[in-house]
């Protein structure tokens, strides 16, 4: 079964960010790498990315048959994600074992989402 | 030699690959290492025999180029640890072998070890018995391949700690190791089925792959019940594929499939199989619920269906392996056979249980039940929240529009 994890940041989360230490910040960082090193080898791994800046971020809408984009940044979010792990792994109880592992858990937000797949119920 | 087709030559490395490493694993132990020399093999071969034809004795081929394979591995793994490794037996691969018995069985209750997660047990059934490669199963899976790699060294690691043996398990074992054998082939058919994504081709490569794994063990045990059973119930259940979803991909119920698009051939092989089987062994959960899809897969038109008989069979599932889904179907089944009144009735009573508690599929069967006895709108405030707590995007996409009022 897989689950999407998405971390969720605002700018608070950037504040305490910034207010960190170096040595904390390293911390930070080699925790992610341990979780994605740890969920490799236990075959739950199937891809975990960090995005980068919202400021970089586009918006694509298509309307009347013609694409529109826009640049950020966009002052109206306040909330953006940062980055996600999708995983494959037995249950939701150790889906939610592995967000709590994720660095950002600890000062920022961590949602597990079930990812819905093709079963059906044939009756 | 011949130039034969790529999907032949498949089919071909397929089945030989269990035979292939049976002999391997017999003549030299150690299951890991023999298992990596046989997928390299088969690699080989797959990528020089489509073009460079088959070789006169393909079996024969394959052992002796496993064999040297491993004895490189050896040799480096010595030359590395300048010393020889004391966990094999190394004898020089003879000239032309040919293996004589077949070790599908034992290769199977090795790959099903209980001590396995099921995502391991998949992952090494398919590529040690059935012979797919890593990207195969990774493409089929859904996942990368460095984690069904993983899958598979971590499988065989933990096989090596438990110390099992590759060998004929003796009757007892058979009979205490064959459940996990069929549960592990009916979790790769229904992998099959439930792929989150992905092409149409390799889903149905799956549960291909599991009738074909389940048609090996059911001609390995013939009289073996449940193992009759399953493959029965994996005919039953594929041969209604054709008409399950819309082009869209949105889930057709069975009372509305078009059931001139089922396999007819596959019906008559899975009715056929299950009724002798019925009549001789002792009744078990896989044969009963391959009686029931014969029973609807029996029916020309939905409101044919034998619904009385449906019942009698579930309430024997529910004697034989009790569960929350099974309680749901039977009242589905209720419905039919007493009308919807009664089957809510009985729905009251079941979601006392807290594993049906709160379940969408009770407020799925809620709805259905209630738009039978006319209160239509009720009916779609739970098909609202049944949509809202699937995990199929199928039945999601079904539930909403069964909760949308009609235009």
């Amino acid at each position: 079964m897989k689950y999407l994890i998405l971390i969720h940041s605002n700018p608070q989360f950037l504040e305490r960010w910034e207010g960190l230490t170096d040595a904390q910040r390293e911390e930070f960082g080699r925790g992610h790498l341990a979780l994605t090193d740890e969920l490799a080898a236990s075959g739950e791994l199937v891809v975990s990315e960090g995005l980068a800046d919202p400021a970089l971020a586009k918006r694509v809408t298509v309307r009347d048959g013609r694409t529109l984009t826009s640049d950020g940044p966009f002052a109206e979010v306040k909330e953006h994600l940062a980055g996600f792990y999708l995983v494959d792994c037995e249950t939701e109880a150790r889906a939610v074992q592995v967000a709590s592992r994720v660095p950002d858990a600890v000062w920022g937000l961590v949602e597990v989402r079930p990812v819905l797949d093709m079963s059906g119920w044939d009756l | 030699m011949t130039r034969p087709v790529t999907g032949l030559v498949e089919e071909l490395l397929r089945e030989l690959a269990p035979r292939v490493l049976g002999v391997l694993v017999r003549r030299h132990g150690a299951f890991d290492t023999c298992e990596d020399a046989v997928q390299e093999a088969l690699l080989a071969a797959a990528t020089t025999w489509p073009t460079g034809g088959l070789p006169t004795n393909p079996t024969g081929w394959l052992i002796t180029t496993a064999s040297r394979r491993l004895i490189e591995t050896w040799r480096s793994e010595s030359a590395r640890r300048r010393r020889e490794a004391s966990d094999v037996r190394r004898e020089p691969p003879p000239a032309d072998p040919a293996p004589a018995t077949d070790d599908t069985l034992a290769l199977l209750v090795l790959c099903c070890h209980p001590a396995l997660t099921p995502p391991s047990q998949v992952a090494l059934t398919l590529r040690a018995v059935g012979g797919l490669s890593t990207a195969e199963i990774a493409r089929a899976l859904l996942i990368p391949e460095a984690t069904v790699a993983q899958r598979i060294s971590r499988a065989k690691a933990r096989i090596k700690a438990t110390g099992a043996q590759f060998r004929e398990p003796t009757p007892t074992e058979r009979a205490a190791r064959i459940p996990s054998v069929l549960h592990v082939l009916y979790l790769i058919f229904n992998e099959g089925y439930t792929a989150s994504s992905g092409s149409e081709l390799y889903r149905v490569e799956l549960t291909a792959e599991a009738i074909r794994l389940t048609r090996a063990l059911h001609a390995r045990l013939p009289s073996d019940g449940e193992v009759a059973g399953l493959l029965a119930l994996m005919l039953l259940t594929d041969a209604r594929r054709p008409a399950r979803t819309r082009p869209d991909g949105a889930l057709i119920p069975l009372a509305e499939q078009d059931r001139g698009l089922w396999d007819t051939a596959a019906i008559t092989e899975g009715v056929d199989l299950i009724t002798a089987t019925l009549a001789t062994a002792a009744p078990g959960p896989y044969q009963v619920q391959a009686g029931i899809a014969a029973v609807h897969d029996e029916a020309t038109r939905a409101e044919d269906t034998d619904w009385r008989q449906i019942l009698g069979l579930y309430e024997l599932l529910a004697c034989l392996a009790p569960g929350p889904m099974v309680t749901l179907n039977r009242i589905v089944a209720v419905g039919m056979v007493r009308g919807p009144a009664v089957a809510l009735e009985q729905l009251d009573a079941a979601e006392t249980n807290p594993a049906l508690a709160g379940h969408y599929r009770v407020d799925a069967v809620r709805a259905h039940l209630l738009d039978e006895t006319g209160q239509h709108d009720a009916a779609r405030e739970h098909y609202r929240r049944a949509a809202r707590h699937t995990l199929s995007l199928p039945e999601q996409r079904y539930l909403v529009t069964r909760a949308t009022p009609p235009c």
